[in-house]
């Protein structure tokens, strides 16, 4: 017997220890510095015990139910291990724990180096909030972690409060998580109406028990509630405004596991509340997934922020994993359990996958913000020679991310298209055109992505320094180092490993649909990923990569052969004979995206002023003045109609709000009567 | 095993020496069109082994992303070109990676082609990369939908599959849906292999071009890997276009004899389809950059309108 439950709560533990002693720590002002690094430390092991507990639970399959009474009716401090809870739990663990690591060095500079015992406070308290969401069993205890993370990450979004930029955009995050939260309490509470409980197992499937219209309605507040945190557009204006604000260590926790939060609750929702929904249910969140994936790449493709980029490339894989769990949606409407399954594990797999390599994107923009000191890309370059380790770190993650063979975000992709294309068997009536074309839009997602680190990269990382803060950068200490490389070589071991790690979703699948599609999905004696059958298509990353090892033979052969005595010198590039290449002469990362930008003029609207300067003839200019901008659409086409009107609708409330407190006295005592009138009579 | 070890070892021969003689087979055709003189066929051998046996400069600006950038592209294409039936309906590799390997494999080569591009630091060749790095990606999802119509008439993405379900019926070309899905692929195919009218590879003008820019500052051996890696990758579309589309005479095995047979079908098909190509490239003339999304977008619609036929004359 695995001990779960004594490894999971010794992790909740040593959290809690380690967040009081952070606290303690920031009031009592000694050794700050060797305190932090001994927290971060200690979130390491905290991580590591729920690793262990996690993998426990999907290998041996012992699901733990614990429940403390709370002296309140419909509340219990109720904590169960089912398979998905587990999943998540690993999935933050695993990402805590590089994360973790990497804190040691990165807190010894920067923002959070000024109050780090408060910053470790938060940072425990943050992952401890993050593990109960995940574990929670019952409505109102996870409604509380829930807010709890919301509070704790607020908190570490603005470590750099004196800066009003990231007042803003901490302002911004937590105004539109409230109002999540909102959402997530009428949805859950319509849910818990018909259960007649608070308890998740009393809630499995009670979807059905609500009349249809109620359920939609439900569904809809709980889709939207979840959506605001996974960011699907147009819930996602928080997250490019809060994550490139916050220490880089804290953007890559939110990208990589914070958003997965809504992920996991849509997740719970779908798939245990909900025991079958509607066709358009199943359209409505593969929608959703089609559309953040292809807006939030072509935004990211307009930035030059690196990590403001990288917040919009959340936004996109958001969307990828949307399109797995919409077409797992539809299965299961048309009744098609394995192929359900098929696309289940697809998207699952893409949340681990993500937040692998997002995190390790995030603390490589964190190690070059330290070293180079600027977010702005147009003023690095060059940096691969100074931060050798950190460019290659970086690589890793953009081949990923662009969803290349062979690391993860290959294979999860891969994936994806397999059960998007099931689609086109699994339906007698139109909708099953929209698997393929939404397949064909994740293949343009993937390779405007491409396109993007390509420019992220070579424009950050390669050629020469285009200021003398990115000549001067120099490497990131050892722990961040090691904290990356631990993500990389996930990043490459989830990709050619992809067959070994596919049979932990079996207890999953086994869960919410009731099959086993993991002995399907490998064959080939462990080292083929299948989709479904060998028939249907196979791929193995494996031997892909062992394949592009071999055929490395040929161009060594002819260089043997031919090349070996030829000189290999080294000279300038070519400048079309002008004296030198400068920095000035290199390709930028607004001209890098400029066809794009123009190509989908009718989406960004960019505007552009060029003013020049001349003595005699506007051919010789002394100078140029250009700026260039891409409207933000949502803001003034969606939220700004909104807030107006919510401005309005406050003016008018504002009758009733007398100051005086005889008045409010009143209110309150007429709203009691009328409750309590209301609540005897029913 | 040892079968298949072969095969891996005639189809990397059989592309190596094909891939250049389909580049030269396309000069020869322009030239000729033109009633010029032109190279001669043998030519981009020629140049090849010129290339592998020169000298190289390398710009004191790059990093090793240049120098791995050749090796990589020309390894990606070259593991592309074993997942497709060639001369035989089983390809060597296919099981370890369908048509989506195929695409992706080709899409790491050009990731790293644009970084490389980026790396020497010039103007010319981030202007390559951006525009190479978006031409692909607009021509993706007209790929994908031509690939998918494939895909889902075979009911496998494994390309060695698709080729013997069309074995098995020969006349499945004649279908709306599978000349709407090659109308597509040969679009993309005028588009990734950089020709006429999307881009001219005989071009060295600094405002029209987009591979060449990419590849200015490579030279020497690093340079004929990176012009191999390109022939191979237009073979590759080219062999995927004759072959699941007509598939006659593809040789269901390795056994010598029919794979002989087959072999000089598949050289008869792909001389047709590039006197397609050149005659394209002959009559038209080289589009502004901004004109190709038109093109591509064509293209998407075709790749639409045989998915949906599919679905309309499916049973």
């Amino acid at each position: 017997m695995w001990p779960i439950g004594e490894l999971y709560s010794a992790g909740l533990l040593v959290y809690a220890v380690a967040a009081l002693a952070g606290l303690a720590a920031h009031f009592r002002k000694k050794n700050a510095a060797w305190i932090a690094a001994s927290l971060c430390f200690a979130s390491l092991i905290a991580a590591a015990l729920e690793f262990s507990a996690s993998a426990g639970a999907l290998i041996v399959g012992t699901e733990l139910n614990w429940s403390l009474p709370s002296g309140i009716p419909f509340v219990h401090y109720g904590v169960r291990f089912d398979p998905l809870s587990a999943y998540f739990n690993l999935v933050l663990s695993l990402l805590a724990g590089c994360v973790a690591i990497y804190s040691i060095g990165y807190l010894k500079h920067g923002v959070a180096q000024r109050r780090p015992g408060l910053f470790c406070c938060f940072f425990n308290l943050a992952l401890l909030s993050l593990t109960l969401v995940f574990t929670a069993s019952n409505i109102i205890f996870f409604l509380i972690a829930w807010e709890l993370v919301v509070v704790t990450t607020y908190f570490l979004v603005v470590t750099d409060h004196e800066s009003v930029e990231v007042r803003k955009g901490g302002l911004l995050y937590i105004l539109m998580s409230r109002g999540g939260t909102g959402l997530l309490y009428i949805g859950f509470l319509l849910l818990a109406s018909v259960a007649g409980s608070t308890e998740f197992q009393a809630l499995h499937h009670s979807g059905a028990k609500l009349s249809p219209a109620l359920g939609a309605a439900a569904f809809l507040f709980l889709f939207f509630g979840f959506g605001v945190k996974a960011g699907i557009i147009p819930l996602h204006i928080w997250l490019p405004a809060a994550h490139p604000v916050a220490p880089s260590n804290v953007s890559a926790l939110m990208s990589g596991i914070v958003i997965k939060t809504g992920i996991y609750g849509m997740a719970r929702v779908f798939f245990d509340f909900y025991g079958d929904l509607p066709v358009w249910a199943g359209m409505l969140v593969l929608l959703a997934g089609v559309v953040s994936a292809l807006l939030g790449v072509l935004y990211a493709l307009m930035e030059h922020d690196l990590k403001r980029l990288l917040a919009y490339h959340s936004i996109e894989n958001i969307g990828i994993i949307l399109m797995g769990f919409g077409s797992a949606l539809l299965f299961r409407s048309f009744g098609h359990p394995q192929l359900a399954a098929l696309a289940l594990v697809a998207g699952l797999f893409h949340t681990l996958n993500h937040g692998v390599f997002k995190c390790l994107l995030f603390l490589g923009a964190g190690s070059v913000l330290q070293g180079a000191g600027t977010r702005n890309m147009e003023e690095m370059g060059g940096l691969i020679r100074r931060m050798p380790w950190t460019a290659l770190y970086f690589l890793i993650g953009a081949i990923a991310i662009s969803g290349l063979p062979p690391l993860n975000g290959f294979v999860s992709e891969w994936l994806t298209y397999q059960g998007l294309l099931s689609g086109f068997g699994a339906t007698s009536t139109l909708t099953r055109i929209a698997f393929p074309i939404a397949g064909a839009l994740l293949a343009l997602t993937a390779a405007l992505a491409a396109a993007c680190f390509v420019k992220a990269f070579g424009i950050t990382f390669l050629a020469l320094p285009r200021s003398a803060n990115a000549e001067r950068a120099t490497e990131a200490s050892l722990s961040m180092k090691t904290g990356m490389a631990a993500l990389a070589l996930a990043c490459v071991v989830l990709g050619l490993g992809a067959t070994w790690f596919i049979p932990a979703f079996a207890p999953i699948t086994q869960q919410v649909f009731g099959v086993q599609i993991t002995g399907q999905l490998v064959a080939g004696n462990g080292f083929l990923l299948t989709a479904g059958s060998v028939h249907n298509g196979s791929v193995s990353p494996l031997v892909l990569a062992l394949a592009l090892v071999a055929l490395g033979a040929v161009p060594l052969m002819l260089w043997f052969a031919l090349g070996r005595k030829s000189p290999r010198t080294t000279g300038p590039s070519w400048d079309c004979g002008l004296p030198g290449l400068t920095s000035a002469n290199e390709y930028t990362a607004t001209a890098f995206s400029k066809p794009l930008r123009m190509i989908f003029a009718a989406l960004f609207r960019p505007r552009r002023e060029i003013q020049a300067e001349f003595d005699v003839s506007p051919y010789y200019p002394k100078s140029i003045h250009f700026e260039s901008e891409i409207g933000p659409t949502f803001e003034t086409q969606f939220y700004q109609p909104l807030w107006e009107g919510f401005l309005a609708l406050t003016a008018r409330m504002r009758k009733i709000q007398t100051g005086s407190i005889h008045a409010y006295l009143a209110y309150i005592f007429v709203t009691l009567i009328l409750l309590l009138l209301f609540g005897v009579r029913a | 095993m040892i079968g298949r070890i072969f095969a891996v070892l005639f189809q990397v021969a059989l592309v190596l020496l094909l891939s250049p003689l389909v580049t030269g087979f396309n000069r020869v055709l322009k030239a000729r069109a033109q009633t010029r003189c032109g190279p001669s066929l043998f030519q981009p051998y020629r140049d090849l082994y010129k290339l592998l046996r020169k000298g190289m400069v390398i710009p004191d600006t790059a990093s090793w992303i240049f120098s791995a950038t050749p090796y990589v592209l020309f390894v990606t294409t070259l593991l592309a070109s074993l997942l497709i039936p060639t001369v035989s309906a089983n390809a060597p590799l296919s099981l370890f990676g369908g048509v989506l390997a195929v695409v992706y494999l080709l899409a790491l080569g050009r990731f790293f082609l644009a970084l490389g591009g980026l790396d020497a630091g010039s103007s010319f060749g981030g202007l390559g990369s951006s525009r190479e790095m978006t031409i692909s990606a607009i021509a993706e999802p007209a790929l994908m939908l031509a690939v998918f119509t494939v895909a889902i008439g075979a009911g496998s993405t494994n390309l060695s599959t698709v080729a013997q379900s069309a074995l098995g019926q020969s006349w499945r070309f004649l279908a709306p849906s599978q000349m709407l899905a090659f109308a597509a692929l040969f679009i993309v195919l005028i588009a990734e292999t950089g020709r006429i009218p999307v881009d001219n590879p005989a071009t060295h003008l600094e405002l029209t071009m987009i591979h060449e820019a990419m590849i200015l500052e490579y030279s020497g051996p690093y340079l004929a890997l990176i012009e191999w890696a390109a022939a191979i990758k237009q073979l590759v579309l080219m062999t995927i276009l004759v072959n699941i589309f007509f598939p006659f005479g593809l040789s269901a095995d390795w056994s010598p004899g029919p794979v002989l047979l087959s072999l000089a079908l598949f050289i008869c098909k792909l001389v047709l389809l590039s006197i397609v190509v050149a005659l394209v490239e002959i009559s038209n003339a080289k589009m502004r950059l901004f004109r190709v999304p038109e093109l591509l977008a064509i293209a998407f619609v075709l790749g639409a309108l045989a998915l949906v036929s599919t679905f309309l004359f499916q049973a």
